[in-house]
């Protein structure tokens, strides 16, 4: 195994969730805020290429961060455009952000059947 | 016996207070005064308050979001080579088993300790997400599955979703027509 991927994954991993942290703390914005803000991104740097280079150093590092999410919406609705048309738009964004969206939810309901709440 | 003793001062107090209920022009008055004291001193408690450790939290926040990275990392590489998928498919997989442990440790009640320390190093990660999601999903449970975990579990991540599509549609929309549906 290439032992650089994983320092980048950290590298870039931590220097993201460093800028969650600062919006947090020093904008003091909301958490919800803090990740539209990354999720929206990662939209506009998918838009110009930029975050599939860093998934392509980094690996796990980009792909792993909630700003990734925006990315895959895009690349999703990219894809589906080449093969119909515009309409691929509507048809294509949720295609590669199915695998974590699908499992949040039946495990977090799973999770809501089997754990009490605490305090 | 220790326990009365020291409650009848307090029993006094409050006792004095009721009987004071009809408040003459100069009583409103003072209570005015001390309105305005307490609003003074809850505007300088603000000023005064300790400033949060900005560095500190971002050396955490880079190592326990960096050391999940790690952790995704190691479970794409092995998914890519044990299990066959292609590179460019293999965050798939690794995003779901994340999900999966993230929720475990909701579920537990340790998720939240973990995220007391790292502050953004845990909500960062798409394991913020699915805890988001998950607490929302346990906390609500009392109230119903349908009304309860149904309604409530896309609270945080629901805003996610709206402006990730949102904005990824736009952004689809402007390259498509920039690009003369040439991508």
């Amino acid at each position: 195994m290439d032992m650089t991927t994983f320092i980048w994954a950290f590298i870039v991993g931590g220097a993201i969730c460093v800028i969650g942290q600062l919006l947090l703390d020093v904008l003091k914005l909301t958490p919800a805020h803090t990740m539209c803000v990354l999720v929206v991104a990662g939209a506009i740097l998918g838009g110009f290429g930029i975050y599939d280079q860093l998934v392509e150093l980094a690996g796990a590092g980009a792909s792993v961060p909630i700003s990734s999410f925006g990315n895959s919406l895009l690349k999703g609705a990219l894809e589906e455009i080449e093969v119909h048309g515009l309409i691929g738009v509507i048809t294509g964004i949720f295609s590669m952000t199915s695998a974590g969206i699908s499992a949040a939810i039946i495990f977090s309901f799973i999770g809501a059947l089997i754990f009490k709440p605490r305090n | 016996m220790t326990e009365k003793e020291a409650n009848q001062p307090v029993k006094m107090v409050t006792s004095e207070e009721i009987k004071n209920q009809p408040k003459t022009m100069e009583e409103q008055m003072q209570q005015k005064q001390k309105q305005q004291e307490q609003q003074q001193y809850a505007a300088l408690a603000k000023e005064k308050n300790p400033p949060r450790p900005i560095f500190l939290n971002c050396i955490k926040a880079f190592i326990v979001g960096g050391l999940i990275c790690v952790f995704g990392e190691f479970l794409r590489q092995m998914f890519i080579n044990y299990f066959g998928f292609p590179v460019k498919e293999a965050a798939n997989p690794t995003v779901a088993v994340l999900i999966i442990i993230s929720i475990t440790l909701t579920g537990l009640g340790l998720y939240d300790k973990i995220a007391q320390f790292a502050g953004a190093g845990t909500a960062v990660p798409i394991t913020g997400f699915a805890n988001s999601m998950s607490s929302a999903a346990i906390e609500h449970r009392t109230e119903g599955l349908v009304l309860g975990t149904g309604c409530n579990m896309f609270k945080l991540a629901g805003s996610v979703i709206v402006f990730g599509v949102v904005s990824a549609f736009f952004v689809a929309l402007i390259k498509y027509f920039l690009m003369g549906g040439n991508l």
